[in-house]
């Protein structure tokens, strides 16, 4: 009697990130090479991965079949997804039957973005966040009464266009908390490709080479006719312009200021040692005179601990003065020292990127793409 | 003058890296390979492989988005 052969099957970006979201456990065989694997790697609360380098495979996947989990279910994942089939081909051969690969591989898993809803305005209306979780960037969208604004937009600006449209709401704003240097900003785009009003705060703009709205306290942001009004909060110490949002009095969308379990970094401008008193002046006094029953949604998110219930990024101001190290450095030596010294790696490529997103160069969308690989790196975390 | 030429421009992963293998294989120890390849990515990967091997990478660069790598068998 024969048997059917077992069919080789790929897992999308968007079915492994419910996964994620969902906490169910997965094996995953990462198959590039050792650099790029602890450089920057799929992560999750009940993710278990090892790496064994595609190249170290050509001969057979017997040093894998070992340390592979009798009965769980295997992802196999490398930067494309060529590599990553020629392995799982080979460990289906020898009889695993659970085994998948992931679709477009790490380049995929960079671009792919979750909208999650977190929560209602009160005039009606919603607010969404949008998880790009293979980096750890978020963006937002506001919708009321036919309008959408959106808040730190990321590259793929279709994906927006798209979420707008199936709810009925014509993009009317798209507003940047700062100049990213992390990763390419689609809000000038998509202000171009929708006739939106593109915002930037005019601190971070000095170099920018295109027309745009000034992000500024008194500027006065409404979306739909029911006054969701958004309210800009000068917020410097990640970038000298650096601009926090505050929707419907409950939301405050802190860019690259504050995270959930860390805080911004001050030195992708190459000026650290300035803006660290702006960070510190920020975070220790002009945030601790909002409301603590504001709910903070960063631009950022750097661990999977930081993925709430269904993958929200979200937390009450008040607990983070509780619970975030970087709210709770008491002296001013101590705290510039930990935001200055011993940062991590920058962001790949964040030199070009910067120039990218202040309109000097324009390189194209395969070149875009290779400059944001790689996780985001914007935060100072205590570990 | 390298012994034998392996042609992986065109290919992507994993398949240069298969062919170099294959390449380095009919080899004997101390004669040298050449690669050519267009693949960014599978470059990273062939020098991780190279150093984990007991080959050795004599010479390396890049012309016109063709990379050549020159190996000698160990």
């Amino acid at each position: 009697m024969s048997t059917n052969p077992v069919q080789l099957r790929g897992m999308t970006a968007a079915e492994l990130t419910k996964k994620i979201f969902a906490n169910e456990p997965l094996f995953i065989l990462d198959v590039r090479n050792e650099k790029d694997f602890n450089d920057w790697k799929i992560e999750g609360n009940q993710i278990q991965a090892i790496n064994i380098p595609y190249f170290e495979l050509l001969d057979g996947v017997d040093s894998v079949l070992e340390k592979m989990p009798g009965n769980q279910e295997v992802l196999v994942v490398c930067s494309k997804e060529g590599s990553s089939k020629f392995v799982a081909e080979q460990l289906i051969e020898q009889k695993r039957s659970d085994v998948s690969y992931l679709v477009g591989g790490m380049k995929s898993w960079s671009e792919h973005l979750e909208p999650v809803k977190i929560g209602d305005l009160k005039d009606g209306g919603s607010i969404y966040q949008f998880v790009r979780i293979g980096k750890g960037c978020l963006s937002y969208m506001v919708i009321s009464d036919g309008e959408a604004a959106i808040i730190d937009t990321l590259r793929m600006t279709e994906v927006f266009e798209n979420f707008a449209k199936e709810n009925n709401a014509v993009i009317k704003h798209t507003l940047d908390t700062h100049l990213h240097a992390d990763h390419i900003s689609g809000g000038r785009r998509l202000a171009e490709l929708t006739g939106a009003s593109y915002w930037l705060p005019p601190k971070d703009a000095d170099e920018v080479v295109f027309d745009y709205h000034k992000l500024e306290e008194n500027a006065d942001i409404t979306v739909g006719n029911t006054k969701i009004n958004i309210q800009p909060v000068y917020s410097p110490g990640h970038t000298i312009g650096s601009t926090s949002l505050i929707v419907d009095d409950k939301y405050l969308l802190s860019g690259d200021i504050l995270f959930i379990q860390s805080i911004g970094r001050p030195d992708l401008a190459g000026k650290a040692e300035d803006w660290v008193g702006d960070l510190r002046n920020t975070l220790y006094s002009r945030y601790k005179q909002l409301s603590e029953d504001l709910i903070v949604l960063p631009a950022h998110f750097g661990k999977s601990t930081e993925l709430g219930g269904g993958g929200k990024v979200a937390a009450r101001l008040g607990d983070l003065y509780r619970e975030n190290f970087g709210l709770n450095i008491q002296d001013d030596t101590e705290f510039r020292k930990t935001v200055t010294e011993n940062l991590p790696s920058q962001p790949n490529a964040y030199q070009e990127i910067r120039q990218t997103n202040m309109g000097k160069i324009t390189p194209s969308n395969e070149e875009q793409r290779e400059m944001e690989i790689g996780p985001n790196r914007c935060a100072v975390h205590d570990n | 003058m390298a012994d034998l030429i392996v042609d992986a421009k065109g290919l992507a992963c994993p398949m240069p890296i298969v062919k170099a293998k294959k390449g380095m294989d009919s080899l004997q120890t101390g004669q040298l390979m050449k690669l050519q390849t267009t693949d960014k990515g599978s470059m990273k990967d062939f020098q991780a492989w190279v150093n984990q091997s007991k080959h050795e990478l004599v010479e390396s660069h890049e012309v016109n988005g063709v990379f050549t790598f020159i190996v000698k068998k160990g």
